[in-house]
């Protein structure tokens, strides 16, 4: 049992920002006192810092079970503490997918041991197939709270109808919703598509994937919710259209919340010239609009939050041919580097949708995303908005490195992370 | 010239010294002895991971005709087959010493990729969709050669522009070397998107034959029925085939072109294919010498890289 407290920094949270020194206790997990000149018996300079609550990410690939060569939960649990998450969401895509009790219970197991808390998410069918329902009854009960196929999505309307309605039905224990995600496209216009469609995609002779998959899938969603008033969380947008599509649909009143990766938010398909498969994404890196698009939606609320779509690989996987190669790339780590460098929000602009944004839509809100006081849960993320780093695929703590952001320079990284009073990361480094 | 991997990456200036060099090597092909020991202790990899015949026999012929040691390397026969991944294919080829790979493969950019895993020359035999730069150079080769060069030509594509290397390759280097160029072909085999292409789309085919000094016609893909991209190969000969109604509106100068294997009957009807005006075998040919230019650009003395830089020297012709 011991204490430790983080000194000389700012303080910023959902009440604001001010200086201060906050003093943690790893026996309790909690915030013992957030104050002036306060002493540990371990003390973490934050000078130049500024402390904020943990993140959480909300879509996380983390390779186990049945990818344990590209990633495991104890090496994305530590890639997503550098990265300043306190929980992740680990994306039920698995082999097999969690679309099971003892899926999701060996998920659970193997978090125990995690450097942040782990949300396992279930699958909407039975072997993200479509066609049958997955028991998210009795996931729920073992605390699954975000459902999705991932891939293409659901492309049955009927049954997402049925999925969404079946979620509506389900009483959990702590009364927060079942969230019903899809990252979809229309599959038989998206085909074989292995990058955006347009101007790249034609003088590359590579198989396009038209924005208008995607929006398709986006409209006909809305309509679902519209018709059952059951709320639904969209992954991964990226195209202007669906941006707009989600505005409408807020606008409305329909109870929808969306994501954005930090690549959607940085890159362009032109990234794709060099055919370097670290480029192929789903969706698809698209137009400098669509970029401009999801910037505004960040700034304007339509979008609620930044997710990584961390997505492991081994090497072997992404140094087949670009169109052979899996879509992908890792994000735990470059989150908050890539979102600080190339967008003008500031750091109190991109806390909301790392933190407690995320949070309320998992269910974590009683442990993450808390304001910074006594008595709050102490699962917090120490920024240094200054430091400058060059990304290396091969020195990310992720068992992979398939990094679309390869050799960037990027300015911020976590200094400290501290996950329920524990330094997980001490001066940029895991800890364990 | 350190590799070619695509039409894009070469100036007009490139072009015709490649064609230039080309023509000497012709004029060698034309000899009792059509051997020169150019690149005599080089070693050329042929390394083709989609089948080839008219390319592959293309350029083994090129490689011997300049004394190169020539390895054919096939899908079909190679341990890719036993599951081998192109990065360890590629510096198993490498660990071996040779000097250029030439390669075919079903994936674009692959001839890119490659590239940071061997320390050879690469010369792109054709990649996916993306170029087949060869062909281009052996087209521009024919047209110059029979209309004496390819400034303010009208050049017709016609057919599978989406899914066509030789489309891709081809209007890059016609509209380098001063051609005007239009495409032609049903709605769903044009790209998507024509930023950056020079050139344009004519809707009637019918329109522009009788304006053209080249009508090239693209092989028509049976895979492309499956993906219902047109009707039938009955409507698509009538709409966008060459028949013999069409050759007539062409000119009597004009030159009627297909990079092969010809679909006789789709997109040319079997009469035209033997008009004189047909030049396909010459096509043919001309990708003996003009292959010769290319291995010699990326792997001769002093290394080819235009007209004027006197590479021509080491040759010993």
């Amino acid at each position: 049992m011991s204490t430790t407290a983080i000194k000389g920094g700012l303080v910023l949270d959902q009440t604001g920002e001010r200086s201060g020194d906050v003093l943690v206790d790893d026996a309790t997990g909690l915030i013992i006192e957030v104050g002036a000149d306060l002493s540990g018996d371990v003390d973490l300079d934050a000078s130049g810092c500024t402390v904020v609550p943990g993140f959480v990410d909300l879509h996380a690939d983390l390779g186990q079970p049945g990818h344990e060569a590209a990633e495991t939960i104890e090496s994305g649990s530590r890639a997503a503490a550098l990265g300043g998450y306190t929980a992740v969401v680990a994306m039920p895509a698995t082999e097999p997918c969690a679309d099971s009790a003892t899926v999701v219970a060996d998920v659970l197991a193997a978090a125990a041991t995690a450097l942040c808390d782990i949300k396992p998410a279930g699958t909407i069918s039975l072997g993200r197939e479509g066609n049958e329902l997955a028991p998210r009854g009795e996931l729920s009960d073992l605390g699954v709270r975000l459902f999705s196929d991932q891939g293409q999505g659901v492309q049955d309307a009927g049954f997402m109808r049925r999925a969404l309605q079946y979620a509506g039905s389900i009483a959990t224990g702590d009364g927060a919703p079942l969230v019903v995600a899809q990252q979809g496209s229309e599959a038989a216009l998206a085909r074989s598509g292995v990058m955006h469609e347009g101007e790249w995609s034609s003088r590359l002779g590579l198989a396009g994937s038209p924005a208008e998959a995607e929006e398709l899938m986006v409209m006909r969603d809305l309509s679902l919710v519209r018709m059952t008033g059951v709320g639904m969380h969209f992954q991964q947008l990226s195209t202007a259209r669906s941006v707009e599509l989600i505005r409408e649909a807020k606008a409305s009143g329909l109870p929808v919340t969306a994501e954005v990766s930090p690549h959607h938010l940085s890159l362009t398909h032109v990234a794709c010239a060099s055919y370097d498969p670290r480029f192929r994404l789903d969706p698809p890196l698209r137009t400098q609009g669509d970029v401009d698009a999801l910037r505004e939606g960040l700034v304007d609320g339509t979008i609620d939050v930044i997710a990584t779509a961390h997505s492991p690989h081994v090497p072997d996987a992404k140094e087949r041919p670009f169109d052979q190669a899996p879509p992908g790339t890792v994000g735990l780590e470059t989150a908050l580097a890539v979102t600080l460098t190339d967008l003008d929000v500031g750091l109190a602009g991109l806390v909301p949708l790392l933190s407690w944004q995320p949070a309320a839509i998992a269910g974590l809100t009683e442990q993450h995303g808390r304001p910074i006081e006594a008595g709050s849960p102490a699962n917090l993320a120490v920024v240094d908005p200054a430091h400058q780093w060059a990304v290396k695929g091969t020195e990310l703590a992720s068992r992979a490195s398939n990094t679309a952001f390869e050799g960037r320079t990027l300015t911020g990284k976590v200094r400290h992370t501290i996950h329920h009073g524990v330094a997980v990361v001490a001066d940029f480094q895991a800890t364990r | 010239m350190r590799h070619l991997v695509s039409i894009d990456d070469l100036t007009a200036h490139d072009l015709h010294g490649l064609l230039d060099l080309a023509a000497s090597f012709a004029d060698v092909q034309a000899r009792e002895v059509r051997k020169v020991p150019a690149l005599r202790g080089k070693t050329i990899v042929l390394a083709f991971f989609e089948d080839s015949t008219r390319t592959r026999t293309s350029f083994d012929l090129a490689a011997r005709r300049l004394s190169a040691d020539v390895i054919n390397f096939s899908a079909g026969s190679s341990s890719l087959k036993k599951g081998e991944s192109l990065r360890d294919t590629i510096e198993t080829i490498d660990a071996m010493g040779v000097d250029a790979i030439v390669v075919r493969h079903g994936s674009s950019g692959v001839p890119l990729t490659i590239q940071q895993w061997t320390d050879a020359a690469i010369v792109n035999a054709g990649d996916g969709w993306h170029q087949h730069p060869t062909q281009a150079l052996l087209d521009s080769f024919t047209i110059s050669q029979r209309l004496g060069s390819l400034e303010g030509k009208k050049i017709a594509l016609c057919g599978d522009i989406l899914h066509s290397r030789v489309a891709r390759s081809n209007v890059a280097a016609f509209s380098k070397l001063g051609a005007d160029v239009v495409l032609i072909g049903p709605r769903t085999m044009l790209p998507p998107n024509l930023d950056g292409w020079a050139a344009k789309v004519e809707p009637d085919l019918d329109a522009v034959l009788p304006d053209l000094d080249v009508a090239y016609f693209l092989r028509i893909q049976k895979e492309r029925m499956a993906e219902s991209l047109i009707p039938s190969e009955r409507e698509y000969r009538a709409r966008f085939g060459l028949t013999e109604e069409r050759a007539a509106m062409l000119s009597p100068d004009a030159l009627i072109m297909h990079p092969g294997p010809m679909n006789r009957g789709i997109e040319i009807d079997p009469v035209v294919a033997d008009d004189p005006r047909a030049v396909v075998l010459d096509q043919v040919a001309n990708g003996i010498p003009v292959r010769m230019a290319v291995l010699y650009s990326v792997l001769g003395p002093g290394q080819f890289d235009g007209v004027d830089s006197g590479a021509n020297e080491g040759v010993d012709l």
